[in-house]
């Protein structure tokens, strides 16, 4: 009791709580604002991070309609857009500039604030310390902090989007020179550094997070719980952690390089240009430097938005089905193959800068070598479901749903690792297929498996059932409607980031295939809004919680409260006996083991 | 007012739509858990089945739509081999593609709980682990064996007898460069670009510049059949030389020369008759985000005969002789245009 009560305390000691007079009254009387706004909770900072995330990804999604819009409809004016966006859609038609801009933000705001804050930033900060069980994470405070770096990189990165030059559009990856020099785009003015400012600031909040997260999971676990006890989304979330720390930095330094190069005027990326009329001073940089330190990060990232999905994956297959994942050691090497090999091939999305061959044939053995940790994975999670007992329910479907989105990107990766086939896919629909199949729409798929499995856990309550069914099987065929076609247009040639296709005779055909996918996109993005409403309605009404462990599922987080306060167990941290997929006959009917149920007579553990 | 209503409908069908869930929420209760959950379950169950066999069917409904719309065939040798790369690896991602997914949906449908079924407890197996890692490592080893033998065909150095051409891109085009009859491609430096008499900085104490000539109109001649280098570089900022009809492509990256070489086999006259499209022309798109105008930097190749292409190059002048009027013959040595392509066209 006393040790809850010590981490409960943390913010309201300064508010004149006098510590041993309120045995559990403090949540009572604690003030909103450091109840929900400036909480060290890692279950309120996870919610902070989910919903943040939630109103990005409306954003970004909302961005990626509109320029959907024009790809799909390049002759038609939408006077509804110039609504919305103004001066930047004059008439109903988007200009090229914001066009870019679009893009741009689309690929930032999903990538980073979507898939990396408000995917792992949820999870990791709502069940590392329940599944480990740990009262809170090694520093609340640290962890809050992460929160409002997080919230302060949001404010930076919304404030860009209204300033008079537009925000940031040279893509997502802001390569310079185009993101260097404010005369090669009118995105590259003011909008430029406000992105840097915004990145760089989301850099710290990963790290803050980050470490936490690592050090909670190797400190703080509670008696029993080894590392192989375990669940694979704490290994996951723990590997999602190790890539962020050791990678971030980097890309942080190449931030850092390039701010620099706009203001100060170095010449780390920047040589022999001659642009608006004149030669300018630089001589001597690298703009491929640049691409090597974003890569450095920029393909871990890709891991870091997976894993989680991964992790829960495996999880949510194994309750779901009534049995243990298969192969849990295999999963946990996986996942270290798949953590290691993250960091020698990020090169593999620079096979047509003009790097030496040799260098290049050195990527793709090491990329190639990706698919088999990942294959492994995608054959135990199908030997996982086999002989099961499978519950639909909306969380199992979604994490089915990732399995196959999974396997689908996956296979388009082994064209693209390998440079003799990428030299002519590079950059070309191709890639955008690929990559919003395995690490946009399968990594949204873990997201959505997530936040219904563990809904009841941070609310209290249930979602709605049949919207989640509605909300998945559009979802599920609106993903491969939008992406499949897509990889023939990038076969044929189709260079991605284009604002309009019809001037080119290779291209101009795939009009109508366009049009399509742009219709499909709508009603996804609709659909979409279907499950943000399922979510914040069931928040307040939906149905109640009865019981503490509604999917008998055998990990600790189910052994709180229904609503958990700041402490999440009240009394002893309950002690682990058994890792944590005993999905077997218990001898009183159930067909689950909890992990804190001791070993039988004569049982063996695992 | 459309705005209006169309707002109106949308929120219309999301009430709807919500109300629908909550129904059949309440139905639950009021019908008894177990019951619902079970014949739900047998519902979902099918309706994966049903995507599954929908699914196959729109990939081969959706092959048959693009049949026609795809590249036609690779207009280089080394795009050949592309080509027949590519088939190598659709084949072996074909079959994974369609066992796995199969597989999955079949499990779906299979080991529905019913409520009389209790799943079997199956926590690993060392010699079906060992078997799913090792036949997909061979497998890849395969691809990588294939992929590396043509990488380094692609990216091997181009054949002494290559024509060298230059590619130079800027916002939003691109200017080629062909090294007239001295055969050599003179200096530049990017301190002496103006946009008036001198677009890639071309030095003019290099006597190698003076025959040079250059296309600002992005259009580039090729003789098929022979090899051909393009050296590539950037006058502003990242751009990206992509050739589809040849299946190859490389950055154009300011400050740096990369290089991509390759021997067309099939000219446009030909090409044009393969795809009855009497409009067909080999394009270069700017694979490179650029900036606004990067959707428009677009480039033509023209494949001819040599006899065409020596025609055509007898009809260029040069860059300098076209900037500097009046120098040009001085500067020039004597009856230069006929014998620079004599030159060209005796290697």
């Amino acid at each position: 009791m006393n040790n809850a009560e010590i981490i409960i305390d943390g913010p309201n000691l300064a508010h004149g709580h006098e510590a041993g007079d309120h045995h559990g009254h403090e949540h009572h009387e604690q003030h909103f604002i450091w109840k929900y706004i400036f909480c060290q909770d890692h279950k309120i900072i996870g919610k902070q991070f989910l919903i943040t995330g939630i109103i990005w990804a409306i954003i970004g999604a909302l961005m990626s309609v509109f320029f959907r819009l024009q790809l799909g409809f390049p002759d038609t004016t939408f006077p509804i857009m110039e609504k919305f966006l103004g001066e930047w859609a004059k008439g109903g038609k988007l200009s090229p500039e914001f066009y870019y801009a679009l893009v741009t933000m689309h690929g930032t705001i999903l990538v980073f604030f979507v898939l990396t804050a408000g995917l792992s930033g949820t999870f990791a900060n709502l069940l590392i310390p329940l599944q480990v069980g740990a009262r809170d994470m090694a520093s609340p405070f640290m962890n809050m902090l992460s929160y409002w770096f997080f919230f302060l990189a949001s404010v930076l990165m919304m404030i860009s989007l209204f300033v008079e030059t537009g925000p940031a559009s040279g893509g997502w990856t802001t390569y310079p020179p185009l993101s260097a020099l404010k005369e090669a785009s009118m995105g590259s003015g003011v909008g430029m550094d406000l992105w840097l400012l915004s990145m760089a600031t989301f850099v710290i909040s990963a790290l803050l997070g980050g470490l936490n997260y690592i050090t909670t999971i190797l400190n703080m676990r509670t008696k029993g719980m080894t590392m192989t006890r375990m669940p694979l989304t704490v290994w996951a979330l723990f590997f999602t952690a190790v890539l962020g720390v050791l990678s971030f930095p980097v890309l942080f330094s190449g931030f850092v390089l390039l701010i620099f190069d706009r203001n100060f005027g170095t010449s780390f990326y920047l040589s022999e240009i001659f642009i608006g009329g004149k030669a300018l001073p630089h001589i001597g940089g690298s703009a491929i430097l640049y691409q090597h330190l974003f890569w450095f990060l920029g393909h871990p990232e890709v891991y870091i938005i997976m894993l989680p999905g991964m992790g829960m994956a495996s999880e949510i297959l194994a309750t779901h089905s009534r049995k243990p994942i298969f192969g849990y050691f295999a999963m946990i090497i996986s996942l270290v193959g798949i953590t290691v090999l993250a960091f020698v091939v990020w090169a593999h999305h620079m096979f047509v800068t003009g790097m030496s061959p040799f260098l290049g044939s050195i990527f793709v053995l090491l990329t190639l070598l990706i698919a088999v940790p990942s294959a492994v994975k995608v054959f135990n999670w199908l030997t996982t479901i086999w002989r099961g007992n499978i519950r639909f329910n909306p969380a199992m479907l979604f994490a089915l749903g990732f399995v196959s989105l999974f396997i689908s990107g996956g296979l388009t990766g082994i064209f693209l690792g390998n440079s003799a086939l990428d030299i002519h896919l590079h950059d070309t629909y191709f890639v955008v297929a690929h990559f919003h199949i395995v690490m946009g729409v399968s990594a949204f798929f873990g997201m959505f498996a997530g936040i219904y499995h563990w809904f009841p856990k941070m609310f209290g309550r249930f979602m709605n059932n049949s919207l989640g069914y509605i909300h998945f099987f559009i979802t599920f065929a609106g993903a491969y409607l939008i992406f499949w076609p897509m990889h023939y247009e990038g076969i044929a040639g189709m260079p991605r980031r284009y604002y309009d296709y019809s001037a080119w005779e290779s291209f101009k055909h795939f009009q109508g295939v366009n049009a399509f996918i742009s219709i499909v996109a709508m009603i996804v993005f609709f659909t979409q809004l279907l499950f943000v409403l399922n979510f914040f309605v069931s928040i307040f009404r939906g149905r109640k919680m009865t019981t503490l462990n509604p999917w008998g599922s055998t990990t600790l987080e189910w052994t709180t409260p229904i609503n958990p306060g700041h402490g999440n167990w009240i009394g002893e941290i309950p002690e682990v006996h058994r890792w944590p997929y005993d999905y077997k006959d218990d001898g009183h009917g159930n067909d689950f083991i909890p992990q804190t149920m001791p070993l039988r007579p004569g049982e063996e553990s695992h | 007012m459309s705005v209006f209503i169309i707002i109106t409908l949308i929120v219309l069908v999301f009430v709807i739509i919500y109300q629908i869930g909550k129904a059949s929420e309440y139905a639950v209760v009021l019908r008894g858990e177990e019951k619902v959950k079970t014949q739900t379950n047998r519902t979902i169950a099918f309706l994966l089945l049903v995507m599954f066999v929908l699914g196959v069917w729109g990939i081969w409904e959706c092959n048959e739509m693009f049949k026609d719309r795809m590249l036609p065939v690779a207009a280089c040798k080394t795009g050949e081999n592309y080509d027949l790369m590519f088939k190598y690896t659709i084949i072996v991602t074909g079959i994974v593609f369609f066992l796995t997914q199969g597989i999955l949906f079949w499990f779906c449908f299979k080991f529905q709980a019913t409520g009389k079924r209790t799943a079997f407890y199956f926590a690993h197996n060392n010699k079906l682990e060992l078997i799913w890692t090792t036949i997909p490592a061979i497998a890849m080893a395969i691809l990588v064996a294939i992929g590396l033998r043509n990488w380094f065909e692609v990216t091997s150095v181009a054949p002494a007898n290559a024509t060298v051409v230059e590619v130079v891109g800027k916002q939003f085009n691109w200017m080629i460069r062909y090294p007239g009859a001295d055969n050599q491609l003179g200096k530049r430096d990017f301190h002496k670009i103006n946009d008036a008499n001198n677009i890639l900085g071309l030095d003019w104490s290099d006597p190698h510049n003076m025959d040079d000539i250059i296309s600002q109109s992005g259009e580039l001649h090729v003789v098929v059949d022979k090899p051909v280098k393009l050296l590539i570089g950037s006058r502003d900022v990242i751009h990206d030389v992509g050739l589809p009809h040849f299946r190859m492509k490389m950055d154009a990256v300011p400050g740096i020369t990369t290089t991509l070489w390759f021997t067309p086999t099939i000219t446009t006259a030909k090409m044009k008759e393969l795809t009855h499209n009497p409009d067909f022309v080999y394009e270069i798109a700017c694979d490179q985000l650029c900036g606004k105008g990067h959707y428009s930097m677009r480039g033509t190749i023209i494949v001819e005969t040599q006899a065409e292409y020596d025609a055509w190059l007898l009809m260029q002048p040069s860059y300098y002789s076209q900037n500097n009027p009046s120098a040009a013959p001085a500067a020039m040595p004597a009856a230069p245009k006929t014998d620079s392509v004599k030159a060209i066209t005796k290697k």
